[in-house]
């Protein structure tokens, strides 16, 4: 991996090597702020951020981390990273920082975040590992705004707060449907494109564990 | 090298440097934006008050006009026990005024509120501060147009807050809004969308044996005091429904809504 170009750091997490589809990590807030693309678009920027900037500045200080707490310094570094962010939203979008409530804070238990930092910062160079944070931190970023643009075009006929499909209630002709605002939905959705990514490349699928054996056993004869 | 990195007097220098590093950012950044974040909670605050009042409509309003819109509301303190407004020597003597009267931090001062036990503690919130902050819309007569009281109960993770806007009846409801919650986004954070909060206009609080008629309810919610439940957020709905009971019963303005508003 230390050979690995910039680009291919960056690149590869968003299909080939996706924290969400292939590594089924981050999915609980994939499901959570997904009910709308613009809450959507918040937490993938801040979570970019939080994985690209944790990533560079545990890099940048592995080789003075004693082994001993290793993992209470990325803890640490993560969570004053989070809590920034958590800050600058309240200043900045106070409206959004509202709607994504407790899920900024959740960041810090962000497996994406943690498994990172522990996966290629501990082991690459600074500017390598700032790289691959934003690579997974897109990754993450492609499937959130999938599930967000279907979550919200078809539970509440808008995207990003713009009327696409008129609703009933409004005196349009769409029905909205009600599943796609319950968190289920994203389940249905990353599954599909899990399923979608893995037709396409055909090296992500696992093999099976074991093979299953025929009910009966076939006789040559009788 | 190695051996030295991992010594304790190492671990212990590292550990303490990371701490007074990110202790130093975090602190810094709070102090500095802790302006701008005060600012966009009373801006929230003031808003949710016209929204609640049925003044704002986020398609016609920006936060800019919030200002100017909220001129036309006067804030009073309340006497809850009593229910009655307090007079400039009573608020000289307590040393409180309408405009900075913060009712959150004025409940958990004992001299400055009640505990609430048992039966009386409706919406689960345990202590009551004595005295609260209404806003008022006064028409040219000196009667009533509006009154906004502040509403708070327990809802499923946390104490919702919330105004509730009422006509000059001190019955018939103008509106509501939630300005602070912890309920589940897309379940029972489904208390702050407008489809949902547009049921509550001209709902009736009180019944014909004036006690408190309102209710949250499973299923449609047509009666003239009832509003639909939010589907998937049993508990907040009840927790709702407490908080009306609690507010508009004679532990909260109940006494209050009679003596000035009716009366």
């Amino acid at each position: 991996m230390a050979t690995a170009s910039t680009k291919t750091i960056l690149i590869k997490p968003i299909f080939m090597d996706n924290p969400i589809a292939l590594q089924i990590l981050g999915v609980c807030s994939a499901l959570a702020v997904t009910t709308s693309l613009q809450v959507t678009l918040v937490m993938c920027v801040a979570l970019t951020t939080v994985t690209a900037f944790s990533n560079l500045f545990i890099s940048m200080i592995r080789n003075y981390m004693p082994s001993s707490i290793r993992i209470i310094i990325q803890m640490t570094i993560i969570a004053s990273l989070v809590i920034l962010v958590d800050q600058v939203l309240k200043a900045y979008a106070f409206e959004i920082s509202k709607q994504l409530s407790v899920f900024v804070g959740l960041i810090i238990t962000n497996c994406i975040v943690m498994g990172r930092a522990e996966a290629f910062a501990m082991k690459n160079p600074p500017i390598p590992s700032f790289m691959d944070g934003i690579g997974n931190g897109l990754g993450y970023s492609v499937v959130l705004i999938v599930v967000g643009t279907l979550r919200e075009l078809f539970g509440s006929g808008t995207l990003l707060g713009i009327t696409i499909l008129p609703t009933v209630a409004n005196g349009g002709w769409y029905q909205p449907n009600g599943l796609m605002l319950l968190a289920p939905s994203a389940f249905f959705i990353i599954a599909f494109f899990i399923w979608i990514l893995r037709n396409k490349y055909d090296e992500q699928v696992e093999k099976n564990e074991f093979e299953m054996k025929p009910h009966t056993i076939e006789k040559g004869a009788h | 090298m190695s051996s030295n990195i991992n010594s304790v007097a190492n671990t212990i220098k590292v550990a303490l440097g990371l701490c007074v590093v990110c202790s130093i950012v975090i602190s810094s950044a709070a102090v500095m934006l802790k302006p701008m974040q005060t600012a966009n909670e009373l801006l929230d605050r003031n808003k949710n008050i016209l929204i609640a009042a049925g003044m704002f409509d986020p398609e016609v309003h920006s936060n800019a006009d919030v200002d100017a819109m909220f001129e036309q509301f006067t804030p009073r303190l309340v006497d809850l026990d009593e229910g009655r407004y307090l007079t400039e020597e009573e608020q000289q003597q307590l040393g409180i005024d309408p405009q900075t009267y913060d009712q959150q931090t004025a409940r958990n001062d004992p001299s400055m509120s009640i505990a609430l036990s048992g039966a009386d503690d409706v919406a689960s919130i345990r202590r009551r501060a004595d005295y609260a902050t209404v806003y008022v819309i006064q028409n040219e007569t000196g009667g009533y147009e509006s009154v906004v009281i502040p509403v708070s109960g327990y809802g499923l993770w946390g104490i919702m807050y919330g105004y509730l806007a009422l006509e000059s009846d001190g019955n018939t409801i103008r509106g509501i809004g939630f300005y602070d919650h912890q309920e589940t986004p897309g379940l029972g954070g489904e208390i702050s969308n407008p489809r949902w909060q547009a049921q509550w206009p001209g709902k009736e609080v009180y019944g014909d044996d004036g006690d408190v008629a309102f209710q949250v309810v499973k299923g449609g919610g047509s009666g003239e005091s009832q509003v639909d439940a939010l589907s998937g957020a049993t508990l907040t709905s009840r927790g709702v429904e407490n908080m009306m009971r609690f507010w508009l019963g004679e532990n909260g303005f109940g006494p209050y809504l009679d003596n000035e508003v009716r009366g």
